[in-house]
């Protein structure tokens, strides 16, 4: 028989659950119903007995980690509170979400209980037995996995389900507060930084992902590069419409090879092999040259658009929705404009 | 930092990933078609790690740098013939399967022991260094399993950055490790032992150094002879299905549109509710 404990965490401001974290109440909850089996709710924060409204109602046992320790997203302390969490729920299969903060430990508290683990899951299905589904070879490779061992931590990637929202009624919960043996700590998080621009480009939850190719810093058809005159198209787009920066490797690296770059990115917005996979309901891509990596940078993106000059561009055919051969400095001007009119 | 450091580097071996791959399975469970004679490259999260590594002791003299590395012998010392003139180490090689498919907790019990094989490493003063995720398996935890067995207790991922803290006598150090929203976590650890699971880094790719090859050439050869081999257990991990994704787009190119007409048509979609 098995028992399901869904890992949750506070935000960095400590006064809420993460909204990765209530996905994965979500898929808990789903989970135990398609089992039949009990679920607990576990939350790691300074004092996650007065965030817990949020999950009151997705199971019957709340268990709660509490100390100023547990304020930081850190190894040493992060590591003990799910172990004893984990020790004290004494769950076969622990549903967590793939944040930085729990990726950064959960493997290690699965060694420490004798469990296994698996990451990225994008779906969970199986009435049976658990199967899960992720990617290999950076989103080239769909399998679906299952595991006899127990316990079995299964980490979910953002945006693969709906955040839990508490239903009505009043519940009976058993909320149990959780003591944690801290080791020695070595570490202190000392605060946060962003990468030196003058505004945040990386929104998660943005509804487009704009990814800029290197095109936007090669010679136009007047024979002249116009990287300042991309860099404020681009950030005139990003603030009218919202949107998510993403970029090409070759463009994010061309300011380690010494050519015109665009100040405001960095590899952290870099998507593809060596960046990122994000998950946005639309993408549009603006003067990308088309590779298989780049096309894994692309793999979560529902609906896609891009602007190219090449209509023979490889990677486009089969990936992208539409194609609109154009020149992206001409087009992107023109949208700004009217989104910036619009609102 | 400029105390010497012990630095062992993980890194797997990847197929090259302008490579097409093509699932396929075999006696062993699934594996990519025509794995072992497709091009490989250095895991390219674990190179930049490599990378830094090698910058790190640099700067600190009497450092040691130790490379580990998993995957048949052949294709080891194949992806060696380019990694050795970048920079230089020592390699630790391990005798065993190649791809994303092998259980990660078999990898990380079988790098783990190599890593304790390591004659004259002080654990005490040991740099964990390696990509956060590999561009095979990707998940992300061969690297903290590995750590764990070794009972380093202070871990950091998605790192971009390591500093001294101060002179940097006492070995401290800041870490800047990506968070969700496009920033970095900065932390301050008081030292060795730690596990480092880098991003890109700030760092470009070192040009081919032939000196620095023919030198590590000298040690990496004997090593790869007397290299152990790993038998991986599955820990009960089975594949139900291994396929290539099958969505394919009808794809709408439009050659003849005005600049204005997209715009109107592109302003439309993204204040679409979709």
């Amino acid at each position: 028989m098995e028992s399901i404990l869904v890992l949750t965490h506070a935000d960095e401001s400590g006064s809420a659950i993460t909204r990765h974290s209530l996905e994965a109440v979500t898929a808990g909850k789903e989970l135990a119903a398609r089992l039949g089996v009990s679920l607990t709710i576990g939350i790691v924060a300074a004092d996650g007995n007065r965030i817990a409204s949020a999950v009151k109602h997705a199971g019957p046992r709340l268990l709660a980690v509490k100390g100023e320790a547990f304020a930081q997203a850190r190894f040493a302390s992060d590591a003990a509170a799910c172990e004893a969490l984990c020790r004290a729920a004494q769950a076969t299969i622990v549903v967590a979400p793939q944040s930085s903060r729990f990726a950064r430990v959960m493997a290690a508290v699965a060694h420490r209980v004798g469990g296994v683990i698996d990451t990225h899951i994008a779906a969970l299905a199986g009435a049976e037995c658990v199967e899960a589904t992720r990617w290999f070879y950076r989103q080239r490779i769909e399998a679906v996995v299952t595991r006899t061992a127990r316990p079995w931590f299964l980490l979910l990637d953002s945006g693969t389900h709906a955040p839990y929202s508490g239903e009505a009624g009043n519940a009976q919960v058993d909320e149990i507060a959780i003591a944690v043996e801290l080791p020695a700590l070595r570490t202190e998080v000392t605060g946060f930084r962003a990468p030196k621009q003058d505004e945040q480009t990386i929104r998660p939850d943005a509804k487009l992902l704009f990814v800029a190719g290197a095109g936007w810093t090669k010679k136009q058809p007047d024979g002249e590069v116009h990287v300042e005159e991309a860099g404020k198209l681009i950030l005139g787009f990003l603030r009218a419409s919202g949107a998510s920066l993403g970029s090409s490797k070759s463009l994010v690296d061309q300011g380690g090879e010494g050519q015109s770059v665009l100040p405001f990115l960095t590899h952290l917005n870099q998507v593809g092999q060596t960046g990122s996979t994000p998950r946005h309901p639309k993408g549009l891509s603006t003067c990308c040259h088309g590779e298989e990596p780049h096309v894994v940078g692309w793999r979560f993106i529902a609906e896609r658009r891009a602007i190219s000059l090449d209509p023979n561009c490889g990677w486009t055919r089969g990936k992208a929705d539409v194609v609109y051969i154009a020149d992206a400095f001409q087009v992107m001007a023109k949208v700004n404009a009217l989104l910036q009119a619009k609102s | 930092m400029s105390n010497p450091l012990q630095i062992v580097v993980c890194a797997g071996i990847v197929p090259d990933p302008l490579q097409t791959l093509e699932p396929t399975t075999g006696a062993t469970g699934p594996g990519i078609k025509n794995e072992l004679v497709l091009p490989a490259v250095l895991d390219p999260w674990a190179a930049c790690a490599l990378y830094e590594a090698a910058a790190l002791a640099a700067k600190n003299p009497g450092s040691k740098l130790w490379l580990v590395a998993l995957g048949p012998k052949a294709k080891l010392q194949q992806v060696m013939m380019t990694v050795a003139q970048k920079v230089a180490f020592e390699l630790v090689p391990v005798d065993g399967p190649i791809g994303g498919f092998p259980d990660a907790h078999a990898t990380a019990a079988a790098l783990a022991s190599a890593i304790e094989s390591i004659a004259g490493l002080d654990r005490a003063k040991l740099l964990l260094f390696g990509g956060w995720e590999s561009a095979s398996r990707g998940a992300g935890v061969t690297l903290q399993l590995i750590g764990e067995r070794l009972g380093i207790a202070d871990q950091f991922f998605g790192v971009d950055q390591i500093a001294q803290i101060g002179s940097g006598e006492d070995g401290s150090f800041e870490v800047l490790e990506r968070v969700e929203g496009g920033k970095h976590q900065v932390s301050a650890c008081l030292g060795a032992p730690a596990v480092l699971g880098w991003a890109t880094g700030n760092l470009p790719e070192p040009r081919n150094n032939p000196q620095i090859g023919m030198a590590n050439m000298r040690t990496i050869m004997p090593a790869l002879q007397k290299a152990p081999t790993a038998k991986l257990d599955a820990n009960s991990l089975q594949y139900i299905s291994v396929s290539l994704p099958k969505q394919q787009r009808e794809t709408r190119v439009e050659k003849n549109m005005t600049p204005e007409e997209i715009a109107a048509e592109l302003a439309a979609w993204i204040g679409k509710d979709s």
